[in-house]
């Protein structure tokens, strides 16, 4: 389970303090689909990375899977961020120059999985997005959707209990978008977490819950079937539960 | 550990040029040290060689007491040291490889209308054997003609071709002041050796040099022997037979190994200093090494937060880079080391008196620095690469 309480990402900018998050205290339970909506700018990316340990909050207090992580060394954090989260990005983020199958490969390589092992598991996880043929492929070989596809294969192959994808459809067209959609959804019916930044409302529809940023404070939280548009959700504040 | 050699290694197979850029300055900073320590080595070794007979294994006498420092002792007069002497000498040491007296002077050798001054080198046969003399034709002097001294003269290689030019001299009459000598032979080009250029010689038996030159003393008996170990046991008994002979200390025996020695240390320390300039250019090598790092981790930004998103830590991330830089050095080490190798052959091949062979220690020593430069080039970019912020290097802010 993800808990955040009054969790702040400050940034000061030429003597003036930029809040990217200002105070966002947030339960996600294990297993649940939350989509997360907001005006560009609202600290949408900023929640994710938090969440996903890849930055730290300045104040406030981070649990995941009951431990305190916002004050984790290096070391431990990584360990941390490599076993519990996959990250998705909308840049896909593939490494040009190996083939999907040795990027699938990647965090298994920093685990200290054996080679043989890790050539199963990455083949297994290729082939669970559909690209079991694709795997000797550069990413330049491939679409923008069988990319993201490597790339959730990735994030998924050390079996995280988090997946946070920030904009996995922003580059896609509608067929390719769907796809990884409902790859995504897969895995949390198979009861990994998922949280998906997203500014299209079908995509946060599809979720359980959706939560509106605004400035870097949940404004909102709304289901999924309730979401009518972003402009409703944010007019409409409800700022406690 | 092999699998971030494979990885290093992909990465750097994507930048090829500048990576064998950085190679190339490795690879020149190994090939100078190995060249020039094999050029040092070649040095000492031709040195080596040229006093080879007259250097560790030869036992030289000389007339008179110079070695004890003091004032020669009042009353004394030098004793000579006879060609008697030189006899006795090499009958007491039956052992010896060789044995000869010699006495040395300058004087005006012509044939016909040419004339020039040479150095007269009066000795026997042995000679041949201890300045490891080659003739180009004819014969050396004669076998056993130490007391009877004949007419005849050897010619250092200029001497004869000046003296003759175009035609053998072999069977000719050269004059000597008022002597007359016939040439039995014609030395190879020597060069300098020990000090005296022998392509200006003329070799004359002993007894005939010292009749010439009116002397009643030799200047050396020169006595080689097998090996160095043999030159302590010859040097006692050369000293009971001349103090036997002559009644008292009354001359100096002479190892020319402590000067060898000193040429060699200085030589040693010559190899030395060419070794460290050459690795002066492996550091700038380095220099090369961290600039293609840093280059390459900022161009690798988004790549390498997304190895920290995916769990690099920090030390597995210093690894990688790392390795790379050992793997470009390494590479660029063996590389230089093969090239410094070949050209050192390639000298030995033009020169072969010159034994160029680069020392083992050296080519070690170039390989092992050149690897530790590329891991101090690597260590700063790597630790860039460490600390990046994942954040901004995913969002290339
Ligand atoms: N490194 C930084 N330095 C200064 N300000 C930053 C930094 N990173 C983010 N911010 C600011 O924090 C705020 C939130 O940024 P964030 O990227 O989380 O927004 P977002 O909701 O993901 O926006 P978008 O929908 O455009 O992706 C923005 O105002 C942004 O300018
Ligand atoms: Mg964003």
């Amino acid at each position: 389970m993800i808990r955040l309480v009054d969790v702040w990402r400050s940034y000061s900018l030429g003597g003036q303090e930029l809040h990217a998050l200002a105070g966002v205290t947030e339960d996600v339970l294990d297993g649940e689909h939350v989509a997360v909506m907001g005006p560009s700018g609202s600290g949408k990316s900023t929640l994710l990375n938090v969440i996903g340990l890849l930055d730290r909050p300045t104040r406030g207090r981070y649990e995941l899977d009951g431990r305190e992580v916002s004050d984790l060394d290096d070391a431990e954090l990584s360990r941390v961020r490599r076993d519990r989260v996959g990250h998705v990005f909308q840049a896909y983020h593939l490494v040009a120059r190996l083939d999907a199958q040795r990027n699938v490969e990647l965090p298994m390589l920093f685990a200290g999985v054996p080679r043989a092992e890790r050539h199963e598991r990455a083949r297994a996880a290729l082939a669970e997005v559909g690209l079991a043929k694709r795997s000797g492929h550069r990413p330049s070989e491939l679409s923008g959707g069988e990319r993201q596809r490597v790339a959730i294969a990735r994030a998924t192959v050390l079996r995280p209990t988090v997946i946070l994808a920030d904009e996995p459809t922003g580059n896609l067209d509608r067929a390719a978008g769907q796809q990884v959609l409902e790859l995504l959804e897969r895995l949390n019916h198979g009861g990994t977490t998922l949280m998906v930044v997203t500014h299209d409302l079908d995509v946060a529809r599809r979720a359980r819950r959706v939560l509106i940023l605004e400035d870097g404070r949940v404004v909102n939280r709304l289901a999924g079937h309730e979401l009518k548009s972003l402009a409703e959700a944010l007019a409409a504040k409800r700022v406690e539960p | 550990m092999t699998d971030a050699f494979g990885f290093a290694a992909a990465a750097l197979s994507t930048q090829r040029r500048r990576t064998l850029l950085s190679l190339l300055g490795v690879t020149i900073g190994v090939a100078a040290v190995v060249l020039l320590t094999a050029l040092g080595e070649g040095a000492r070794g031709f040195v080596a060689a040229q006093f080879e007979g007259i250097g560790a294994n030869v036992l030289a006498v000389a007339p008179g007491r110079v070695k004890t420092g003091g004032v020669p002792a009042f009353g004394h007069t030098t004793t000579d040291l006879s060609i008697a002497d030189a006899v006795a000498l090499r009958r007491a040491l039956p052992h010896a490889r060789a044995a000869a007296p010699l006495v040395v002077g300058v004087d005006e050798v012509a044939h016909g209308a040419r004339a020039r001054s040479a150095m007269l080198l009066g000795t026997t046969a042995d000679m041949r054997t201890i300045r490891g003399l080659e003739l180009a034709s004819g014969a050396f002097l004669p076998e056993g003609d130490w007391d009877r001294g004949a007419n005849v003269a050897v010619l250092g290689a200029r001497t004869a071709a000046e003296l003759f030019p175009g035609t053998s001299p072999l069977g000719a009459q050269v004059r000597v002041g008022d002597w007359r000598l016939r040439v039995v032979g014609v030395l190879r080009p020597r060069g300098l050796h020990m000090g005296a250029d022998l392509d200006e010689a003329v070799f004359v038996p002993v007894a005939t040099a010292m009749r010439m030159l009116d002397r009643r003393s030799l200047f050396r008996v020169l006595l080689m022997l097998r090996s160095p170990d043999e030159l302590e046991a010859a040097r006692a008994t050369a000293d009971r037979l001349l103090v036997e002979r002559h009644g008292r200390e009354d001359f100096t025996l002479i190892t020319p190994d402590a000067i060898v020695a000193a040429l060699q240390g200085i030589l040693t320390v010559l190899t030395l200093a060419l070794a460290g300039i050459a690795a002066i250019s492996l550091c700038v090598a380095g220099v090369g090494i961290m600039n293609v790092m840093l280059v390459s981790v900022s161009e690798r930004r988004a790549e390498i937060g997304l190895l920290k998103a995916v769990g690099a830590g920090r030390g597995q991330v210093v690894r990688l880079f790392l390795v790379e830089a050992a793997l470009i050095a390494g590479a660029g080490g063996v590389l230089g080391a093969a090239l410094g190798w070949a050209l050192a052959g390639a000298v030995r091949g033009l020169f072969p008196q010159f034994p160029a062979e680069p020392p083992a220690w050296a080519v070690g020593a170039a390989l092992s620095v050149s690897l530790l430069v590329g891991l101090a080039a690597g260590a700063w970019p790597a630790r860039a690469a460490a600390r990046l912020d994942p954040v901004a290097a995913l969002a290339r802010r």
